[in-house]
């Protein structure tokens, strides 16, 4: 309960940062629905093609809406410059305004649709415009069904705001995020907790406005307006009081290594003076493209990653030469920096079970190719879509019996419980160690190389203090370094946190 | 609607009467553009009305309806001062207590909204609402057809009063030929689009205007028989 309490008192400026965008994403929704709907009203062509637009803009999930403004936004630079961002918070702020859009659309369009014809007749009668009708007439009228309809929009919009997180806006996902990744369970039920009361608080004070609406009372709407707009300045105030400019802004992709080690980049940096901000819970993809463009200046990333999926390399070449490589590319392509290895290797590897491993004598893939039509495999939802997974199952004719996808926290009891018999596993992860765990021998050397290294931004490779003081952290770190630390936050007892793991972290490497 | 030719002199209370369908409604509503003809010309103090603008053409004349219109969310004296009001010319509290007299409501009723008045209440509000900028030309379309027999008869002598001391040109849509009958001065009879008959009460009653129009009025009197003889 306590460490529920401890990780709600820490949800603040993630609280502030979800009550602005979502506030500023059901305006803008507002601000395109209103006119949209009394078009309709006026053309039930307009009608039908606005709600159909909407409705099928509702049957996208929230997360693939999020993740298509990334490239909607990138091919959209030709346009309108290469200042305009493709992460954080336009992006989530394009796709809430469009999911806020049905509810408020089909509200306002309904309640025009559904006014007295008499009285509607009377406003011609005595002689208004149609804006005069519209204005003093069929508004007010609307006004409490439209008012539901934006109170729909706000609960929905509130709930799918916590996964902008995965396209870089600080949000109450993050919590979530970050807690399902590292098991700690307080910290999702405080985000989820915290996105719920927002919810119903919201909920509540529109119910005000939408009964003050429907009763004529003006004092009973404006005081719901009223409570609202205190919230949305106090998490105003609090975004900007607390706001040091120009922080260097370290990403996470979404697993534990990635939280620990932003932390003990951003402990580090701290230390020499500069502000920090994290982002966490990125996508692969994401994550390298917002170095790329300045969203986030520093990551931890991976040379096999950047090779297969960024180069679009089908083929394997020594270790130095990729780094060489991928430098080169980098330079040219994106601008980012590869300041240098950390020094231990984060690769993908297949993992069984030592006792079941040994059961069925199988030590290296090659082995269990022999045995694969019997066994079922599991992975991450990225794994089986990566081109290491095709190479891996070209080499040696891997053909399983089934094939299951899991997080990469569930993937490990997946595999303890027998629900898996092989995972997509990585070589880093402290749960090899601890699980009792076998990574198969790889003879054909089909996975490619996977050394960590750090990128930076444009901008942070610029900044020669910057760039000294992540110096130290460079060829540091061991695999068995990198895997005790990663244990320590996905084990299910004794557990620290990312932030307490990095700081164990940099005392064993005397740092 | 077909080969309609008709003129309306200044002062007079026309009643349009006939059967469900027969267009006396559209008839009424070309006069203030609420329905377009397709064909043909109207004039109003020798204006054309297709040359001007719908919303000064209806701010010029009062309109009543049946479904009576008022609007549910502004109280009755914001209701009888729309007009005025979309005109640039707000009325005073104290024309909205002479209109209320006029149709002879409460002056307490100002502030109440048509939710909390009586079906007779509200159409005197109509009526007050249609009065309010100083129309000459009043159109009224069934405007007692949903009240009840008290209050219609009432409200409809309440308007014929209304209409000699203001000096108004009153077109009257209805389906009741007793009413046309007792309260206009001249009654046009319509049938499938067209004028079947034009008449004074008078001449009605004495078994002019053909067989459509006879058909109406007989109804009208089996009915005052039936009671003359009950009162015998």
């Amino acid at each position: 309960m306590s460490a529920f309490i401890h990780a709600l008192s820490g949800l603040g400026g993630k609280l502030a940062a979800h009550v602005l965008l979502t506030f500023s994403a059901i305006m803008l929704g507002i601000a395109v629905a209103l006119p949209l709907a009394a078009w309709a009203s006026r053309s039930p062509r307009i009608a039908r093609l606005a709600l159909g637009f909407a409705s099928l803009v509702q049957t996208i999930p929230a997360l693939a809406l999020l993740a298509l403004f990334f490239p909607i936004l990138l091919s959209l630079r030709a346009l309108l410059g290469e200042g305009l961002p493709t992460l954080g918070f336009l992006p989530a702020l394009l796709a809430l305004s469009l999911y806020a859009l049905l509810p408020i659309l089909r509200n306002a369009v309904t309640a025009q649709a559904n006014l007295d014809p008499g009285v509607l007749e009377a406003a011609d009668a005595v002689g208004m415009t149609e804006w005069q009708k519209l204005r003093l007439v069929e508004a007010p009228l609307a006004a409490p069904y439209v008012m539901a309809g934006i109170r729909t929009a706000a609960v929905w919009t509130i709930g799918a705001a916590t996964l902008s997180t995965t396209i870089g806006q600080p949000s109450l996902g993050d919590p979530i995020f970050a807690g399902l990744q590292t098991q700690n369970w307080a910290l999702v039920l405080a985000g989820c907790a915290a996105a719920a009361g927002l919810a119903l608080l919201t909920d509540a004070l529109l119910g005000i406005v939408e009964k003050g609406f429907a009763l004529r009372r003006p004092a009973l709407w404006l005081s719901g307006m009223v409570a609202v707009a205190l919230g949305v300045a106090a998490a105003l105030a609090s975004q900007f009081s607390g706001y040091r400019d120009d922080p260097v802004v370290i990403g996470a992709k979404s697993f534990s290594e990635q939280y620990i080690l932003a932390r003990l980049i951003g402990q580090r940096l701290e230390q020499a003076g500069y502000p920090v901000e994290y982002r966490d819970g990125l996508g692969s993809a994401v994550a390298h493209n917002a170095v790329a463009d300045g969203s986030i200046d520093i990551l931890v990333d991976y040379t096999g990653t950047i090779w297969t999926n960024h180069m679009q390399r089908p083929d394997s070449v020594g270790r130095d030469a990729m780094l060489r490589q991928i430098r080169e590319w980098e330079q040219q392509n994106s601008g980012t920096q590869v300041l240098g290895r950390l020094g231990f290797e984060n690769a993908y590897g297949l993992a069984m079970r030592a006792d079941r491993a040994a059961e069925l004598g199988v030590t290296s893939i090659a082995e269990l190719a022999a045995l694969d039509h019997r066994l079922t495999v599991g992975g991450d939802p990225e794994f089986f879509e990566r081109p290491e997974w095709e190479a891996v199952r070209n080499a040696y004719g891997l053909d399983f019996a089934a094939r299951r996808t899991f997080s990469p926290t569930f993937m490990y009891n997946a595999l303890r419980s027998g629900a898996a018999d092989v995972i997509g596993a990585y070589t880093s992860d402290g749960r090899i160690a601890a699980d009792r765990l076998v990574l198969l021998e790889d003879p054909e050397q089909a996975f490619p190389n996977y050394d960590a290294i750090i990128l930076l931004s444009a901008q942070a490779s610029n900044d020669s203090e910057l760039t000294a003081s992540l110096a130290p952290l460079l060829g540091a770190i061991d695999v068995e370094t990198m895997r005790a630390a990663n244990l320590t936050v996905d084990r299910t007892a004794d557990k620290r946190t990312p932030s307490e793991a990095a700081r164990i972290l940099a005392e064993e490497l005397g740092l | 609607m077909s080969r309609i030719d008709l003129a309306v002199q200044r002062g007079s209370f026309l009643a349009l009467v006939g059967a469900s369908g027969s267009g006396k409604s559209t008839l009424l509503k070309m006069i203030n553009r609420l329905v377009e003809p397709s064909r043909g010309q109207l004039f109003f103090e020798e204006r054309e009305v297709g040359d001007m603008a719908p919303t000064a053409l209806r701010r010029a004349i009062g309109y009543v309806f049946q479904d009576i219109g008022l609007f549910p969310h502004m109280n009755v004296a914001e209701n009888i001062g729309i007009g005025p009001r979309l005109a640039g010319s707000p009325l005073g509290s104290e024309r909205v207590a002479q209109l209320l007299d006029l149709v002879e409501l409460e002056p307490a009723l100002v502030d109440r909204y048509p939710g909390e008045l009586s079906g007779g209440q509200r159409q005197r509000v109509g009526v007050a609402r249609a009065l309010a900028g100083e129309p000459r030309l009043l159109l009224m379309d069934e405007p007692f057809g949903a009240l009840d027999p008290v209050t219609r008869v009432a409200l409809g002598e309440r308007v014929r009063a209304l209409h000699d001391t203001l000096g108004l040109t009153t077109i009257m849509v209805t389906h009741d030929m007793t009413e046309a009958l007792l309260l206009a001065d001249r009654v046009l009879v319509m049938d499938a689009g067209a004028i079947v008959a034009d008449e004074t009460p008078a001449d009605l009653v004495r078994g002019r205007g053909g067989e459509i129009a006879q058909n109406l009025v007989a109804i009208s009197r089996a009915q005052a028989r039936k009671l003359a003889e009950l009162e015998r």
